[in-house]
């Protein structure tokens, strides 16, 4: 990579960082709401890249463990705990669980290991459903506090923010540095070619169980932050489509790159937010707008934020027609002409009949 | 003894839907490794297409099912491969299963938003009549059902074994690559799957739409279990399909009356983990061969 | 530059004042109009809709026309919160919906905090006993309409003990668990307690374990698509008891859904497009006509709500979101007075309403009314 590239990189990563340091300044609370649903999600993200991205194993599970994470949260801190023995707790429970989920993993492999996950993630709702003496069942669980930090509580939405935010720097900071270290170039060496790697020395079922459990925790630590966020939790956000729209977010971000899943929480949290109000683009706009008018008609706008489901579908669609890799897959490729450091997953699963 | 009965028929015929939407999940898998988030639609939109047939064209039933097919075969079928998957089909599984997933997102948000969120009626293929068998009472449609979907499948098994294009379509399943080198049409073989999924899918949908209603979240838990289903029966068997569809439909009733109604939709999930920790090729599947 | 920046935000800001009492009024609608609640919330939204185009047409509240403003909660909580936010964000004078139960709870904490009335379609009980003073019902809560079936199910049908089939989601288990104190209240055995899932299509196994039960009646509460097919499989298999329910089982759609099957369900019709009432039936023509559907009750929740809150806005003679909320406890408004409100309707000081409600039957393919209970308070 050259020079001007690191630079043209880093300005770039300190234009974003500082963006997201200023925004809550121009944002009314709605807006730092959904900020801080990106950066609680973008945990979760991060985590099941780690398993899919760079150990290739598929994890319908995700959703899941972000709903254990809540329940932790929720039933500890409604109990006077503070936030951070949920942390603990969940972290913890997510890492054991997600070592137990992998192994099935070690017997079988590819799209089997999806179906035992897809499993769990349906068990587990059934049961946060089911098991009302504990959880609350379909009536959920109310009036979840916002945590205090050095005694001081993080009440308002900008407060909230910057921890979320805080969160996802570290969570972000370990992530890049599992990834530099041997453990993650095993992980790598593990996606590529698990046989290889094995003739390497490198004890494949321990890394296997390794990233299952790594992403499994960061899915739990999402959750210890989503439960104070929302300040009420029932089952239904943490049915099986949490975890397909985790996948979606990975994919679509970019699979196995660093920055794929902070992308993807993008076009998964906030782009449906700003396809619904599409129809304020103007607005915004001010005297732009008398321009862009001839352009695009407000009708058109109009509709799109009607439909905005329909045209995020046919966004994320046509996205992955044309760029299967995800968003930063395409951009790597396209501005280093060297490989990725972590080139995007080959075809996962490639079934041959026997 | 009765109510065995009663529950082991309704099940069955729940099943030979799982069954039918199943079996088009294996033919994807097998020529093009194409895992479809969005079966469920495929079956909950025909349906539209058929109540569309009958108001707009002024069809009688019967007329407005064969479009139905018609059209599914064309939009679900070629439509479907030619703009979503062919460009994806090099790119591994995962890309195509999300794009199926947004797909699915879209078929459901568009029928809502430009059809109606409410459920529509729609005309039974029989007479509301109950048949009484070993005590039981049994729903005419629910034969019907039942006997229309094992008649789809051994037609389908009767056309893969026993003539040309379904030997050659195979060959392609088994191997591409040898399937080209032998003159087999291979992108037409694949098309050819796309189809008949789409053709089965909407028969499903004209099976069960009756029931069902026709409403734009109908394939939400159909799709599902039909994955389920797949995966039981073995995924790269027909044949499988129709043992897991049947076994689904007949485990959830005995499930829920038996054990716990509140967990009713884990039995088969328990199933499922079962089959693949100690069968995981599924029940009638082959053992696939991993990629080194 | 930066006087030009502090003169432009000062006259947005007197403009934004000056307009607040002279354009139109915001109305946010919060709903599910995608996910689980579609249909319910679409039901509400469309009734909203139509009372405030009919509002509209005669010119508005107090001279000022209504706006509104919709946001989709996609069912799911975490959306419903930042749904509420937005809409909260841009100030609406008053908040319609949500109508899932839970989707309510996650998003009433900020209406309240925010002082501005949230008129919603919830009917968990628990929903009005939080002390929330800016939470208002559109129908019964469970509280309300459990014990008028309980009473029914001691009296009219005078069973001992009874089986209960329920739908395993927010509406459903809040009504069972509210059922199942009643009928303890009374002293009525409830021998067979059945979930079944939303959405679910095979109710053979129910059926099946409801009969064998040996109820003297069973209780149906499900949503009109599933209770429609529970009557059916009921049918089926020869069930010979009364089969009771709510508006949910006895509604002119499960009818058209069910058929024949139909026929002999009985029990209490709190809020419904089917009661004999010629303002309601001339509502639901209306409805039809525009929309093209049948309209269940949360259409008439939604309709009935938004003349609520311009009725009382007329009265107050000004738009002050929380003299509103205020002037709403204690409240009847009766269609003498304002004919968009249906029915004579009461809010005491919870939220919760005091209305009319019917015992009815299907009898050849219609829903027959066979006797009226007055309200409550009376």
């Amino acid at each position: 990579m050259s020079r001007a590239r690191i630079l043209l990189g880093s300005a770039t990563g300190l234009i974003i960082v500082a963006g997201l340091i200023a925004a809550p300044f121009g944002l009314k609370p709605y807006g730092i709401y959904i900020l801080t649903l990106w950066a609680v999600t973008a945990i979760a993200a991060i985590g099941l890249n780690l398993t899919l991205g760079y150990a290739g194993q598929i994890s319908l599970a995700q959703g899941a463990f972000v709903g254990i994470g809540a329940y932790a949260a929720a039933l500890l801190t409604t109990h006077g705990w503070p936030l951070g023995a949920a942390y603990v707790v969940a972290a913890l429970a997510c890492f054991a669980i997600g070592w137990l989920l992998g192994y099935p993993a070690l017997r079988v492999q590819h799209h089997y290991l999806a179906f035992v996950t897809l499993a769990f993630s349906t068990l587990i709702y059934l049961v946060l459903r089911n098991e009302e003496w504990i959880t609350g069942g379909i009536y959920g669980i109310s009036n979840i506090p916002r945590p205090s930090l050095f005694g001081y509580l993080l009440r308002s939405p900008r407060d909230f923010y910057y921890f979320c935010l805080a969160n996802l720097a570290l969570v972000s900071l370990a992530a890049w540095w599992l990834i530099r270290s041997p453990w993650g170039r095993a992980f790598v060496a593990l996606r590529e070619n698990p046989v290889r790697a094995l003739s390497l020395g490198v004890d494949t079922r321990r890394y296997t169980l390794m990233a299952f459990a790594l992403g499994a925790a960061l899915g739990g630590i999402s959750g210890v932050l989503y439960a104070p966020l929302v300040q009420y939790i029932d089952p239904t956000p943490f049915s099986l489509l949490l975890s397909l729209n985790l996948l979606l977010m990975v994919i679509v971000g970019g699979s196995g790159y660093f920055f794929g899943p902070f992308v993807g929480a993008v076009v998964a949290v906030l782009l449906p937010e700003w396809l619904q109000s599409a129809d304020r683009l103007y607005d915004a706009l001010g005297p732009l707008s008398d321009v862009m008018r001839f352009v695009l008609p407000p009708d058109a706008l109009k509709y799109v934020a009607k439909h905005y489901l329909v045209a995020y579908a046919i966004f994320v669609m046509v996205l992955l027609v044309f760029r299967p890799s995800g968003i930063i897959g395409f951009f790597q490729r396209r501005f280093t002409r060297r490989k990725p450091d972590t080139p995007p997953a080959a075809p996962v699963t490639q079934a041959k009949v026997a | 003894m009765a109510d065995f009965i009663q529950l082991l028929v309704a099940g069955l015929a729940t099943g030979g839907i799982y069954a039918l939407v199943a079996i088009g999940f294996t033919l994807l898998w097998q020529t093009s490794q194409t895992i479809n988030f969005a079966q469920g639609e495929f079956v909950m939109l025909p349906a539209f297409f058929m109540l569309g047939a009958m108001s707009v064209l002024g069809l009688p039933f019967w007329g407005a099912v064969v479009v139905g097919i018609l059209v599914a075969a064309l939009v679900l079928g070629v439509l479907f491969k030619r703009l979503v998957v062919d460009p994806m089909l090099h790119h591994g599984v995962l890309p195509l299963a999300i794009a199926t997933m947004a797909l699915s997102l879209f078929l459901k948000e568009a029928v809502k938003d430009f059809y109606s969120a409410e459920a529509q009626p729609f005309p039974p293929l029989a007479a509301d009549v109950n048949v009484s068998f070993l005590g039981a009472a049994v729903s005419l449609q629910s034969l019907i059902v039942v006997a229309i979907a094992i008649g789809a499948v051994v037609a389908l098994q009767l056309f893969l074994n026993n003539t040309q294009t379904g030997r050659r379509m195979q060959a392609t399943a088994q191997n591409p690559t040898v399937a080209r080198i032998l003159g087999i049409p291979v992108e037409r073989m694949i098309l050819l799957a796309f189809v008949i999924n789409a053709v089965l899918a909407a028969l499903a949908s004209a099976l069960v739409t009756p029931i069902y209603l026709a409403k734009f979240s109908n394939g939400e838990y159909l799709g599902i279990a039909a994955f389920i289903a797949a995966i039981v029966g073995g995924f790269n068997q027909v044949r499988g399909a129709i043992l897991g569809g049947l076994l689904l439909g007949v485990v959830d009733n005995f499930a829920a009356a038996y054990l716990s109604a509140q967990y009713r939709a884990a039995i088969p999930l328990v199933l499922l983990i079962v089959v693949i920790l100690f069968r995981p090729q599924g029940l009638l599947g082959r053992v696939e061969e991993r990629t080194v | 530059m930066k006087k030009t920046l502090i003169a432009a935000a000062l006259a947005t800001v007197f403009a934004g004042s000056a307009l607040a009492q002279s354009g139109p009024v915001k109305f946010a609608f919060i709903g599910e109009l995608s996910g689980a609640g579609a249909v319910s919330s679409t039901n509400f939204r469309d009734g909203a809709l139509m009372a405030i185009d009919e509002i509209n047409a005669k010119g508005g509240i107090l001279g000022r026309k209504i706006e509104l403003k919709q946001y989709d909660t996609q069912t799911n909580p975490g959306t419903a919160r930042s749904q509420m936010q937005k809409a909260i964000d841009e100030e609406p004078y008053v908040i319609l919906g949500p109508i899932f139960s839970g989707i309510v709870k996650v998003s009433m904490m900020l209406a309240q905090q925010a002082e501005i009335p949230q008129i919603m379609g919830g009917e968990a009980s628990d929903l009005t006993q939080q002390g929330n003073a800016y939470l208002f019902r559109t129908s019964f809560g469970q509280q309300v309409s459990m014990p008028k079936i309980a009473n029914y199910m001691r009296d009219s049908v005078k069973a001992k003990n009874v089986a209960i089939v329920w739908v395993n989601n927010d509406f459903g288990k809040g009504g069972r668990d509210n059922f199942t104190k009643e009928m303890n209240a009374r002293g009525i055995k409830i021998v067979a307690d059945l979930s079944t899932e939303s959405g679910q299509t095979d109710f053979a196994a129910d059926v099946v374990k409801a009969k064998a039960a040996n109820a003297e009646a069973i209780f149906v509460y499900l949503n009109e698509e599933e209770s429609a097919r529970f009557l059916r499989e009921a049918r089926k298999q020869g069930i010979a008891v009364p089969l009771i329910g709510e508006t949910t089982l006895l509604g002119q759609k499960v009818i058209d859904l069910a058929g024949d099957a139909a026929n002999g369900a009985r029990g209490h019709v709190g809020l419904s497009a089917d009661i004999p009432v010629p303002a309601v039936a001339e509502f639901k023509n209306k409805f039809n006509a525009r929309f093209k559907y049948v309209p269940d009750h949360n259409g008439i929740k939604g309709y009935t709500g938004v003349y609520a809150a311009a009725y009382a806005t007329t009265k107050l003679g000004k738009f002050d979101s929380k003299a509103l909320a205020k002037s709403l406890h204690g409240m009847t408004i009766s269609p003498k007075d304002e004919p968009g409100i249906l029915l004579e309707t009461t809010w005491d000081d919870k939220g919760d309403i005091d209305r009319i409600s019917y015992i009815a039957e299907v009898v050849d393919g219609k829903q027959k009314i066979t006797s009226e209970l007055p309200k409550l308070g009376k």
